[in-house]
């Protein structure tokens, strides 16, 4: 069968909720953090097949800048985990309830 | 000359504005800056009378002040005829003899300049009253002279008796001005204006007439009632005399109270087209003249019984008003204002020398104080009506007045106040000045206060040579032919003089020969004397009133006041706090919690917007 931006688009769709789906239930926060990349990606494979299939470059500069813009979060996200494992001495984020009410 | 009548007021006002910046250290320069002011403006106002004398006349300056779009029209405007000529000669001269008498009575007090800032501001006020060529400035002007009267009665505040004197005058006279106010309203929408020489044009044409003129009449009389202090808004003036002498003189006896008399008489035409009205005036004013009289008989105090005394003169006054008696009322008006301004003169001279106000600790006087002992003697004798004095005429003047309007009953009414009077008044001399000395030391008063008490006590003895030119100048104002005295005879003049000569001679048998003893005519008929001495109960029946009654409803309202209004506000604030409350438990502080709530919100963005805009789908 012939492979059609539908597929791409689903499949990217379906990271997309595993990974939002990763970020609202992990107790973790490296496998936030993970779960956060793995959004990414989905987006990535968004554009890049838009772009494949229409043809246009566009899509693939985007998917550069996805990338750009993940590398650059993941690392502020570990200085924020750095900061929280030494306060706290594990990374559980349902302790993390200071900003309550 | 007349058209600077606007000075008069205004030079009190500015004397009494700049007294007011003073330190107070600077108290008698204050006394002096007004005195002269008053000065000036008493001078003026003899020019104006004199002019206005050799051309009798009415005068109106107007000037618009505030228009609505909705035909509302309020201005300030003078109104300068006869009776208002003569009345800023009365308040003035009266004015002037009290600020130079102050300046020796209120010597050393450490409110001084207070005093006399407010003693010019009260003369600024009652002259504007007199000018007022409008309803809404007479009424302005009425409650300016309301409040200077708060402020000098409580002058000394640390006084409770004082401060609550004040209070009392203030809120009994409330209920009268309720009334006017009414009454100026009604009026003025019924005629579009509230022009004085206009709806008095409307009363003579008969264009206000019936139920109107009449309750507008009595509306308006509510106001009188209760400046003039007559029954039942009288209480409030024996209160009064916690002020200082000298504003007693002032205020309490020679103008503030007068201004009621003021308002029928300027006004006066609306009360004649209501025959109504005019029975309740000189009914009311009667019963005020005799229910006054009896009380006056049984004070201690000295300025008690002067201030039962007004009242008392005062409605000799609304009576004869009441009977059609224009020029009498307003003459009685002015020979009261110099005879009973100089007794409450003399009797702050008693008090400042002895230091007591209790008759009884009085005595003896004759010798050790002539001067006054001499003026209030003078006095005295006018408010008796002896002839030659000037109350002899005026208080004749009123009797005519009563006779010629048919009213025998009050006819009779105030020949028999007239014998009290001269009753209770010589009961006051005899008692003051003859007997045995008291132990107190006494002098005479420094001259400063003499003088204006024998500037009065001229005025006093010698104002009744006036009757005649001033009945027939006052009645120009009215326009009105009716002629003063057409009554010649002699009847009246002699029963009068009668009844005040008995009075006399029954003061001089009980306190002077003590040939009838007090104690035993007390102890005869005690009930009586029990009642009259305790003013009939009213204050204690409106003690009552007030307590068991109004603060019974006062307290019910309170309660609504804080628990149902305040509750509801109070509500209002305790609803959001709540509503705060619990919409802050959503953030628990969790981060996957907000995450839910933000991944929520996009899916439900995302399901509207794909319902609305389809097309969406199809890429």
């Amino acid at each position: 069968m012939t492979l059609t931006l539908t597929h791409y688009l689903l499949v990217s769709g379906l990271l997309f909720g595993l990974g939002v789906y990763g970020a609202m239930t992990r107790r973790n926060a490296i496998a936030l953090l993970l779960s956060i990349e793995l959004i990414m990606l989905a987006v990535a494979l968004n554009f890049t097949a838009a772009a494949f299939f229409w043809g246009r470059g566009a899509g693939q500069v985007f998917a550069v800048f996805v990338i750009t813009v993940a590398a650059a979060e993941a690392a502020v996200g570990l200085a924020l985990i750095i900061a929280i494992y030494r306060l706290h001495q594990d990374l559980d984020l349902n302790d993390l309830t200071l900003m309550k009410g | 000359m007349l058209a600077y009548a606007w000075l008069v007021p205004a030079l009190p006002l500015l004397a009494s504005a700049a007294a007011a910046l003073f330190d107070r250290k600077w108290g008698r320069l204050a006394g002096v800056l007004t005195s002269t002011a008053v000065f000036v403006a008493l001078a003026l106002s003899l020019r104006i009378l004199l002019e206005s004398a050799a051309r009798p006349g009415t005068h109106e300056w107007v000037w618009t002040w505030l228009q609505t779009q909705g035909g509302l029209t309020l201005s300030l405007g003078l109104l300068l005829d006869p009776l208002s000529a003569v009345m800023l000669v009365v308040v003035t001269g009266v004015s002037l003899m009290v600020h130079l008498y102050s300046l020796g009575y209120m010597a050393g007090d450490a409110g001084l300049k207070r005093y006399f800032s407010f003693l010019s501001l009260f003369t600024f006020a009652m002259l504007g009253l007199v000018l007022a060529q409008n309803l809404v400035l007479l009424y302005i002007f009425w409650e300016l002279v309301g409040l200077c009267s708060y402020l000098l009665i409580g002058f000394w505040y640390q006084k409770p008796e004082a401060a609550n004197a004040g209070k009392k005058a203030f809120v009994v006279t409330r209920f009268g001005d309720l009334g006017f106010l009414i009454g100026i309203l009604v009026v003025g929408h019924a005629f579009q204006t509230f022009s004085i020489p206009a709806l008095g044009e409307a009363a003579k044409t008969g264009q206000l007439t019936g139920v109107l003129a009449t309750g507008v009449a009595l509306l308006i009389f509510c106001g009188a009632v209760g400046k003039s202090a007559q029954f039942p808004l009288h209480v409030w003036l024996p209160d009064a005399m916690e002020g200082p002498t000298p504003v007693s003189a002032l205020i309490h006896a020679a103008t503030m109270v007068a201004a009621g008399v003021f308002l029928v008489a300027r006004l006066f035409p609306i009360f004649a087209a209501s025959p109504a009205a005019l029975a309740v005036v000189a009914y009311l004013g009667g019963f005020t003249a005799i229910f006054a009289a009896t009380i006056a008989c049984v004070q201690d105090d000295i300025k008690r019984i002067l201030a039962y005394s007004t009242l008392s003169q005062l409605g000799y006054m609304m009576l004869a008003l009441g009977c059609g008696g224009y020029a009498a009322g307003m003459f009685h008006l002015t020979t009261h204002a110099a005879f009973k301004a100089l007794l409450f003169l003399a009797a702050g001279s008693v008090i400042h020398s002895l230091g007591v106000n209790n008759i009884w600790q009085m005595g003896g006087l004759l010798r050790r104080m002539g001067v006054t002992a001499a003026v209030m003697l003078v006095a005295a004798l006018a408010l008796a009506g002896i002839f030659p004095f000037s109350g002899f005429f005026s208080k004749d003047e009123v009797l005519v007045a009563a006779w010629q309007a048919g009213r025998m009953d009050l006819l009779a009414v105030g020949l028999l106040t007239a014998l009290l009077t001269s009753f209770y008044i010589f009961r006051l001399f005899f008692v003051v000045f003859t007997g045995k000395p008291s132990s107190a030391p006494a002098h005479e008063s420094p001259w400063i206060m003499t003088g204006p008490m024998l500037v009065l006590a001229v005025l006093a003895a010698g104002l009744g040579v006036l009757a005649e030119p001033a009945g027939k100048f006052l009645h120009a104002a009215l326009g009105s032919p009716r002629p003063l005295s057409a009554y010649h005879g002699r009847l009246i003049p002699l029963l009068a003089s009668g009844m005040s000569l008995a009075g006399v001679l029954w003061a001089y048998l009980v306190y002077y020969q003590k040939a009838v003893s007090a104690g035993l005519l007390t102890r005869r008929f005690h009930a009586l004397y029990v009642l009259v001495k305790n003013k009939y109960y009213v204050d204690e029946f409106y003690a009552f009133l007030v307590r068991r009654i109004l603060f019974v409803v006062s307290a019910a309202v309170a309660w609504f006041d804080r628990h149902v209004v305040d509750g509801a506000v109070n509500g209002v604030g305790w609803l959001c706090r709540w509503g705060g409350r619990e919409f802050s438990r959503v953030q628990g502080g969790r981060l996957s919690a907000y995450l839910l709530l933000f991944v929520a919100g996009l899916v439900v963005t995302a399901v509207i917007t794909l319902l609305v805009y389809p097309e969406a789908l199809a890429f």
